[in-house]
């Protein structure tokens, strides 16, 4: 598609911001999510989990277990398929140990009872014998001489020799001589930065409710953002078809990506096989911070040498990510990201993917790209400050643009982080004064976005509306903007459309809802079925005229003829014709089905206002402005609205989320009053500015926003923290101990 | 164990009910009568998500017991609406986008209803800090503060007229 294709104005519903379809719902806690299935005969599954960082499974008795009053059902690995390989493998494996219990809290059993607490009871009886294995959870120490080999031959063959077990994928990419571009640099600074694990924190745990019968068909409800993935993995470790296994997603209360895998429910089947009754599992709060996926745990090392105007000569970085006991570290998309927003001669990134005693790492909104900002940006800020520059010009002065080749390989089309800059420097909270004690930082970010299998239904009734039906698990708003879209297309109010998510059986394979595809992909497939519809009504209406189909144009949800047919005849209104539709053809449905791939990239840049209390070390944020790019804001609420959460998850990335693991491996704060995601009062007012860049990908130049927004916060309020503290800050979070330590080190040293 | 028989009411219906002395009140309301509006975030009354009241009291159901609930009333976010008749909250939350998931919704909505019973004028600072008990992942607060702020400020200009 070519930017002339794209509609870009004269837009009667697109880019307005009406109550969402489901809102009352929500609102009114009719909404169903994960927890709130209940079935006829159902049991409760409760998992019991390692309490060792690293051990042998040497017997697991459930003799007790199986005797307590209410237990129907236990299992163990063994009650699984045996014959996976590859990504297979290694979700079994996480979903419910093998030999070896990997980290605290691995799935070794579970146990399906008449009650949640029969079932719970019922765990505490199960019992396992351990040989207590060395552990190793720290990534600098997994890699090094020594450190307990997690699981040996785990390595595919891009490592190169020499390198610890541990160190199982490696990544190199760039171009141009970076040598000789430090040599041509009036400044070179390099510094080393270590970013912590944290979780997605949805405030839904998992929960499932599956039943698999004897006759080996089964039925999955559960919280996911994709559920053809759920269909396709748990029919795997389950050893059936993948088309007897029928998947419904219910409400989700967030993802983040970390709902893009399974973790429970292949359990739930696995017990309601043998039970013969439906099995609901849910996830305590701490069950979801042991045994679902935080994000990686990072240390990096980034050089970048810059002229006195603020050229940038080269750049490199080396990202080092842990993910967890298995192969899933997203470092290449960390070294990816990493120098995307810059036009550079010379760049090089190199990424380890490390394993170590911890959960399998799970996708975290622009998965890796938030680490490499922070050390990146960091860098950029600290040149900037020694050679005198302003952060935006010198910025602007090396962003990418269209024709760039980009740091990871690409050569960029029509993108818009130039013109989030201008926004950003035109903004007045740029030049606002700053109080004693704050200091403001800017950075940018950079997310791919992606399309993946897509496949939409429309079809019409006979009144004259329309129902969508889409696969894309609706986590922020998106039925909103699908209606919003088929209502531009069709012609027809925004109210007379409603969006379904459809279960697997209903509709053919969607990839899930990650990557910030949903507004791309399902929005374009919603369109291109809409168009499908609409040429089936103009051919009706021709049919009826008696003229030829292509001499019908669709018109303000009416068929009308053009051409040399023009003025012959009357308009003939969408609900005039559906309801005839029976008599005329049939049913009218338009549907898409692809994988499109022009998901435009996305970039942001963002300033932010932090005070330091330099008695505690405690930051507060003042101000914050979200400046982003996307491409065409369907429903702009919710895009300012993921401009904010993303903004939101970042400051608590920033500040204060870590996983803390204790000496013996095991997590030390597994629940919420520990692990602080930000609340009300630690948040200001998040400003928003849309800046509209088209993605020529699109039929009406959509660009993903959900990622990009969570790249750049720890770069930026790191960038505001080291200027009000007069300390550069390397190491996330940014907790009160640390920013004290930071500044205590600076006055004594 | 033998269950306790509980007489209480809900959201201004008379409930009986039979349960193990260790379910809390959430999982009574959930599991036993089938109101899931409350939800279970953390079940250690850190994230909101299963906020009641309890005789108009504001609390997190997963800290109370159902068998706590003898003769008390509970009010759940399945009685704030009148029929079809949204709550005013309930219209300025949707009206502003200030949900994007919807989980922590019910509970932040019985919690804000409480605050502007209490104080029908908070400052932003006010809702923040009332509101801290209450996790929200997703929208970053922002448009469920200006949702608040905004009802609050319709419903003291209600009582204006009608005074």
């Amino acid at each position: 598609m070519s930017l002339d294709d794209v509609k870009t104005s004269g837009f009667k519903y697109v880019g307005t911001s009406p109550d969402r379809p489901d809102g009352v719902d929500k609102v009114t806690g009719r909404a169903k999510f994960g927890a709130d299935a209940y079935a006829a005969g159902m049991l409760h599954g409760a998992i019991v989990r390692s309490p060792h960082a690293h051990a042998r499974i040497i017997s697991i008795d459930t003799t007790k277990a199986a005797a307590a009053e209410g237990v129907k059902a236990i299992v163990t690995r063994a009650d699984f398929h045996t014959d996976l390989s590859g990504e297979n493998w290694n979700i079994m494996e996480n979903v419910m140990a093998g030999d070896t219990a990997l980290y605290d809290g691995h799935a070794v059993a579970a146990i399906a009872a008449t009650s949640v607490l029969a079932a719970r009871d019922a765990a505490k009886l199960v019992e396992v014998t351990y040989e207590i294995l060395p552990h190793v959870t720290d990534v600098d120490e997994a890699m090094a001489q020594g450190a307990p080999i997690i699981r040996a031959g785990a390595a595919d063959n891009s490592v190169p020799d020499g390198l610890h077990p541990n160190v199982v994928r490696y990544h190199e990419s760039g171009h141009g001589d970076v040598d000789a571009g430090f040599a041509e640099a009036d400044l070179v600074i390099e510094d080393h930065f270590r970013t912590e694990a944290t979780h997605q924190g949805y405030i839904e745990p998992h929960a499932c409710l599956g039943t698999l019968g004897g006759d080996g068909k089964g039925e999955m409800w559960c919280t996911t953002q994709g559920h053809w993935n759920v269909q396709k993995i748990c029919s795997a470790l389950l050893g059936m078809e993948t088309s007897q296994l029928r998947v419904t997603a219910s409400e989700i209360g967030g993802g983040f990506g970390g709902k893009t895998t399974v973790f429970i429910e292949p359990v739930a089947l696995a017990l309601s096989r043998i039970a013969n009754r439906p099995v609901k599992i849910v996830m305590s709060r701490s069950e979801v911070f042991r045994a679902s996926g935080p994000t990686s745990s990072t240390s990096m090392d980034v050089k970048i040498g810059m002229k006195k105007d603020g050229t940038i000569t080269a750049a490199k970085g080396v990202f080092r990510l842990q993910g967890g006991a298995f192969p899933s570290a997203p470092m290449e998309f960390t070294a990816m990201c990493a120098f995307a927003p810059y036009n550079l001669s010379n760049v090089k990134q190199i990424g380890y993917d490390v394993m170590a005693n911890r959960p399998k790492q799970a996708a975290y909104r622009a998965p890796g790209s938030p680490m490499a900002a922070f050390a990146v940006e960091s860098v950029i800020d600290e040149l900037c400050k020694e050679l005198g520059l302003d952060p935006i010009d010198t910025r602007l002065k090396n962003a990418s643009h269209e024709g760039t080749k980009a740091s990871y390989g690409p050569t960029f089309q029509r993108i818009g982080l130039v013109e989030t800059l201008e926004a950003a420097k035109a903004h007045p909270h740029y030049s606002a004064p700053l109080k004693p004690g704050q200091g403001r930082g800017i950075s940018c970010g950079f997310w791919f976005n992606f399309g993946g299998e897509t496949s939409v239904s429309l079809a019409l009734s006979m009144d004259g509306s329309a129902q969508i039906v889409v696969g894309t698990p609706d986590i922020g708003g998106s039925r909103a903007s699908m209606a919003l879209m088929a209502a531009e297309e069709l012609g027809i109010p925004y109210e007379n459309i409603r969006c379904t998510i459809a279960d697997t059986a209903s509709l053919g394979y969607n990839e899930v809802s990650h990557g910030s595809r949903v507004t791309y992909a399902s929005g374009l497939a919603t369109i291109k079925a809409a168009r499908d519809a609409v040429k089936k009504l103009c051919g009706r209406a021709a049919a009826k005229w008696g003229i030829d189909p292509e001499a019908v144009d669709w018109v303000d949800g009416c068929a009308v003829p053009s051409g040399p047919n023009a003025g012959d005849f009357d308009p003939m209104p969408i609900a005039e014709i559906c309801k005839r539709m029976g008599s005329t053809g049939g049913p009218i449905v338009g549907h898409f089905e692809a994988s499109p791939e022009g998901a435009g990239v996305s970039f942001a840049t963002h300033i932010v206002d932090a005070e330091v209390d330099p008695e505690t070390g405690k930051t507060s944020i003042v101000r914050y402005t979200v400046v982003q790019d996307a491409g065409k804001a369907i429903h702009p609420a919710y895009v300012e609205g993921q401009y904010q959460g993303g903004a939101a998850q970042g400051i608590g990335w920033a500040l204060n989320e870590e996983y803390i693991y204790g000496k013996d491996g095991r997590l030390q704060n597994d629940v919420f009053l520990d692990y602080r995601i930000p609340v009300a009062s630690d948040l200001p007012m998040i400003d928003t500015v849309i800046v509209e860049v088209p993605n020529p990908g699109h039929p009406y130049g959509v660009r993903g926003v959900g990622e990009t927004s969570i790249v750049p916060p720890m770069a930026a309020i790191a960038n505001a923290v080291s200027q009000a503290a007069g300390v550069r800050m390397t190491e996330l979070p940014m907790s009160p101990p640390r920013v004290l330590k930071a500044m205590d080190d600076a006055k004594g040293g | 164990m033998s269950k306790i028989h509980v007489t209480t009411s809900v959201n201004g219906d008379a409930v009986e009910f039979l349960c193990d002395p260790r379910e809390t009140l959430l999982d009574v309301l959930r599991d036993r009568l089938h109101l899931t509006g409350a939800k279970e975030g953390c079940g250690t009354g850190d994230c909101g998500a299963c906020s009641v009241t309890l005789d108009g009291r504001l609390v997190c159901s997963c800290l109370v017991l159902g068998a706590e609930a003898e003769g008390h009333e509970i009010g759940t976010i399945e009685g704030i609406a009148n029929g079809e008749e949204l709550h005013p909250l309930q219209q300025k939350f949707i009206e502003h986008a200030a949900l994007q998931c919807g989980i922590c919704t019910p509970g932040i909505l019985v919690a804000t209803k409480a605050l502007l019973e209490k104080n029908p004028d908070p400052t932003e600072t006010e809702v923040r800090y009332w509101l801290a008990g209450n996790l929200c992942r997703c929208t970053g607060y922002d448009k469920i503060i200006r949702a608040v702020m905004d009802t609050a400020a319709d419903l003291r200009s209600d009582m204006k007229e009608a005074t």
